[in-house]
């Protein structure tokens, strides 16, 4: 399968969805990424039972949040698909890709880091 | 452990917004079990008001992150006496406790409260604190099979129930047991049903709150 997806992402490999905290979508977003976006297992196959649920959860704290301090919670963005599920995974991240777009680029990015 | 709760972040920003320096301020203790306001908290509240301003454009404001071992002992919150004094303004968020102490110390400073302290309670699972005990200066647990009526009877009844028990729960709420029913069920498990039948004397709540803020004094252990 020689799938097309977007270059604009960078993928982050974790074990498991659940290892996935609020602080380290808030790094991302702070350091100046665009968007984050969490991709995890189907609901209900997670190997260690909740990873992807707990998972959910911050990926709708980090949204909270980001309403709380006026900017677009649609930066953050929570997926589920199998993960042999390649055709599925080029979607959404065409998707997720098109909607940071949208929102353009993050004003929340620090000046002096994306400089340098 | 004292438990409190996030303070939603428009209420902290608002009383920050016009700072240049702010140093977010944690507690190792309590407020971490709780998880409001550990270092992981502090983690997230400083990123949240850094993203903050830089979504204001006023991203020269510095948020720095700190967390101490305790903030309700003198020797822990001197380890920020050399760096305090360059913060406009210190989040803190330990307990009210904790709060105060820093206030008290750091007297010029402002310090400004990142959690609403709740209770004495304890963690009955993952997410869901429950109050237990209202520290009345005079404990009475050794009557009351282990479980306390004045924090956890809506009446602080001494001699319950009340009329309004029913099925074991409380009246004011469906889903609050009856402290009385818990009362009487462990009086019952330990066999201590003669505890239940003896008529309480009034208490003396003179060591409780109304009495105007309380003090334990112990010469044996000051140096
Ligand atoms: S400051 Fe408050 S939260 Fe921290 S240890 Fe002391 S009592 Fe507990
Ligand atoms: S009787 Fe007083 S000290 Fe004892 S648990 Fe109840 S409130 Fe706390």
């Amino acid at each position: 399968m020689r799938l097309i997806y977007p270059t604009s992402f960078r993928i982050i490999r974790v074990p498991c969805t659940g290892k996935v905290d609020v602080q380290h979508m808030l790094r991302a977003l702070e350091k100046g990424a665009d968007g984050v976006c969490v991709i995890g297992c189907m609901e209900g196959e997670c190997l260690y039972k909740t990873g992807n649920f707990r998972a959910r959860k911050r990926v709708e704290q980090v949204q909270r949040i980001l309403q709380s301090i006026g900017a677009d919670p649609g930066r953050a963005r929570m997926y589920n698909l199998s993960s042999s599920d390649g055709p599925l995974f080029a979607k959404y991240a065409g998707e997720m890709d098109a909607q940071i777009r949208e929102l353009g680029p993050n004003p929340m990015k620090k000046k002096k880091q994306s400089a340098a | 452990m004292i438990v409190a709760d996030k303070k939603p972040v428009e209420e902290i920003i608002e009383y920050v917004k016009d700072c240049q320096k702010i140093l977010v301020l944690g507690c190792n203790e309590c407020v971490t079990v709780c998880e409001a306001g550990g270092k992981k908290e502090v983690g997230v509240l400083a990123a949240t008001l850094r993203m903050y301003f830089s979504n204001q454009g006023t991203e020269d404001v510095q948020v720095d992150e700190r967390t101490l071992e305790r903030q309700c002992d003198h020797e822990y919150l001197e380890e920020i006496r050399d760096i305090a004094d360059q913060y406009d303004a210190i989040v803190s968020i330990a307990c009210g406790v904790g709060i105060q102490f820093t206030a008290e110390k750091y007297h010029s400073i402002p310090v400004y409260p990142g959690v609403n302290t709740c209770f004495l309670g304890v963690t009955e699972q993952r997410g869901l604190w429950t109050e237990r005990c209202q520290a009345c200066g005079q404990c009475i647990l050794a009557y009351t099979g282990g479980i306390c009526p004045v924090a956890r009877c809506a009446k602080r009844l001494f001699n319950g129930p009340c009329g309004g028990s029913s099925k074991g729960k409380c009246e004011i709420n469906k889903e609050l047991d009856c402290a009385w029913q818990l009362i009487i069920d462990r009086l019952k498990a330990i066999d201590r049903m003669d505890l239940y039948e003896k008529l309480f004397n009034v208490k003396d709540w003179s060591t409780d709150r109304a009495g105007g803020p309380r003090k334990v004094e112990r010469e044996d252990v000051q140096i």
